[in-house]
């Protein structure tokens, strides 16, 4: 504690303490100023760097002493309130929904492409299986679905008893949010979890749709999931690409630690998750609104299934809102 | 075991330390904004049942009156977390009452992206229950992060102390008081900590102190009593401390 035994210490924090409180001061209008002005930014950088350099020198006089402490403190305080992120406006936003989702869905356009492959093999797979086995539906059915279609009723167009369409579509949406970053999440496991969710989904859906043919009532499910689903399931497809490519920066991280990989990758994928959930809630609008009212025409169904689809891979690809260069007159 | 800190470098290049925040004073952070967010889906809830309780209320608007009650009742629960941290910039009510705060790895306050992919990892920190996969990750990191935490880029920090405190008291010990500023400080938090500490260890700790000031005080035989030992603490500080 070298400031009592040290006079020359002694004497520079004397003369120092009077612009210490006015530093103090400054630090603690900092840490409210939500929206400073240019001479208060311009104030409060000059403290910083003011205290930073006195941290210093006492530092050098006496390591480790009290006032080096506190210097310390204040300054790691300012630290923070300086290196703030700048208020994520109106522009910040439309440059998100612009350019940052395409460009975050081009990184894993691949991996979605092979994903897509294995949900529908897994369908594949699903339908194979209980065509053969019939009886492995109750993996994947409840005793109430099963009974129901066995009596020739699809269990989707009853759902509307449930409750009313906006209720239905709120918890339609926020089941297939868990769903969607759930997929994401489990990416972390070197991308296992993302693989084994679209497989499993893969395997209900191939394996409902070959129960419900052999009961007639096929045609009806493929009516049923033809607005809603095609975005539905893409979206899955895509958020498991994102967690897959979580997982592909743990494997392979490259010239970053595995640490700073993930992170770099989550940074970048976290406006397709915004853009997954949008998308989700257009969904469940549909499923909850238009799916299970069977007096809609498969003909609309469709219209609205691949118009909404095409919405999607416009956004995704960046083509709905690519601006138009007007040519430059001399 | 040494506490775990965080280093940053300042833009003048200088390095800091700040205390990370333990499991314990995570948890405590996590038990206030919990218990925030349940109450507020709780109130509304309870407005929404003594509203329909009013007479003369026609029936159909009774049932939508329920229905965006609840629908806003899980908004709340689950939407709590991740909006308090972003509209807060990493420092919820919770935070603020446990003396912590959220900032990234170079010690910045985190934006939208970072605090928006914390929450949602908490899928997976929150499994099997009661957050076990977040609290294991907690105790088994060096810097106490769960999850969502390592994959965000972010950390939890004590930030107790108001903003620029110490500074302001050690200027004004400097200043105004013949004692030097060590002692001043050790004083001030003896002070702060008094009604805390077992009786025997605050006489102990005060004499202590004020022999480092007065070599010959409480040389008698039977030392004095815990008020004058407080009243001596406060008058040595009282001198310097603004009215």
């Amino acid at each position: 504690m070298g400031v009592s035994n040290d006079p020359e210490a002694a004497l520079w924090v004397r003369k120092h303490a009077p612009q210490w409180q006015q530093l103090a001061a400054e630090t603690a209008a900092a840490a409210h100023h939500a929206h400073p002005s240019v001479e208060q930014a311009l104030r409060t950088l000059g403290a910083y760097r003011t205290l930073a350099r006195h941290l210093a020198t006492v530092r050098s006089l006496m390591p480790g002493s009290l006032p080096a402490a506190a210097l310390e403190r204040t300054c790691a305080q300012l630290h923070t309130a300086v290196n703030r992120p700048r208020h994520f406006g109106r522009a910040e936003w439309l440059r998100m929904v612009r350019e940052d989702v395409p460009a975050a869905a081009a990184t894993v356009r691949v991996t979605t492409l092979w994903l897509a492959a294995l949900l529908v093999a897994s369908a594949g797979a699903g339908w194979w299986l209980v065509s053969r086995y019939p009886e492995l539906v109750s993996l994947i059915a409840s005793p109430q679905m099963i009974d129901g279609v066995e009596h020739g009723h699809l269990w989707t167009y009853q759902i509307l008893n449930l409750g009313p369409p906006a209720l239905l579509s709120a918890r339609i949406f926020s089941n297939n949010v868990m769903v969607t970053l759930a997929a994401f999440c489990f990416g972390t496991l070197v991308g296992l979890g993302a693989f084994y969710m679209i497989a499993f989904n893969g395997l209900m859906l191939g394996g409902l749709l070959a129960f419900t043919h052999q009961h007639g009532l096929g045609l009806g499910l493929l009516k049923f999931t033809l607005a809603h689903g095609p975005v539905e399931l893409s979206v899955m497809c895509l958020a498991a690409a994102a967690g897959t490519a979580l997982g592909e920066a743990l494997i392979r991280p490259g010239e970053f630690t595995r640490s700073e990989a993930l992170r770099q990758r989550a940074a970048q994928l976290g406006p397709l998750l915004l853009a997954c959930a949008l998308l989700l809630l257009g969904s469940g609008l549909i499923e909850g609104f238009i799916s299970p009212r069977p007096q809609i025409s498969i003909p609309v169904r469709i219209g609205i299934g691949l118009g909404y689809w095409t919405l999607m891979m416009l956004w995704l690809t960046g083509r709905l809102f690519r601006r138009t260069r007007r040519p430059v007159i001399s | 075991m040494a506490e775990a800190v965080l280093t940053v470098r300042s833009l003048t290049g200088v390095e800091m330390t700040l205390p990370v925040a333990g499991p314990g004073m995570r948890s405590y952070a996590f038990l206030i904004d919990w218990q925030i967010r349940l109450l507020g889906a709780l109130a509304v809830l309870l407005i929404v049942v003594l509203l329909r309780l009013l007479p003369g209320l026609p029936k159909p608007f009774a049932a939508h009156l329920l229905l965006g009650g609840g629908i806003v009742s899980v908004l709340i629960y689950l939407l709590y977390q991740p909006v308090a941290e972003i509209v807060t910039r990493g420092r919820t009510p919770g935070l603020r009452s446990a003396g912590a705060r959220i900032v990234t790895l170079e010690g910045t306050t985190p934006g939208i992206g970072p605090l928006l992919v914390r929450n949602i990892f908490r899928l997976i920190d929150a499994l099997p229950l009661c957050y076990v996969v977040g609290l294991v990750t907690c105790m088994l990191t060096e810097q106490h992060v769960r999850l969502g935490d390592i994959v965000a880029g972010t950390v939890m920090v004590c930030a107790a102390e108001e903003a620029g405190g110490p500074l302001d008291r050690l200027a004004l010990h400097a200043q105004h008081s013949a004692l030097p500023p060590d002692t001043a400080e050790l004083v001030h938090d003896l002070l702060g900590r008094f009604n805390t500490l077992a009786p025997a260890q605050r006489t102990a700790l005060a004499l202590t102190v004020l022999r480092k000031v007065d070599p010959d005080f409480g040389a008698s035989a039977t030392p004095p009593e815990e008020s004058v030992l407080r009243a001596r603490l406060e008058a040595l500080l009282g001198r310097i401390e603004r009215s």
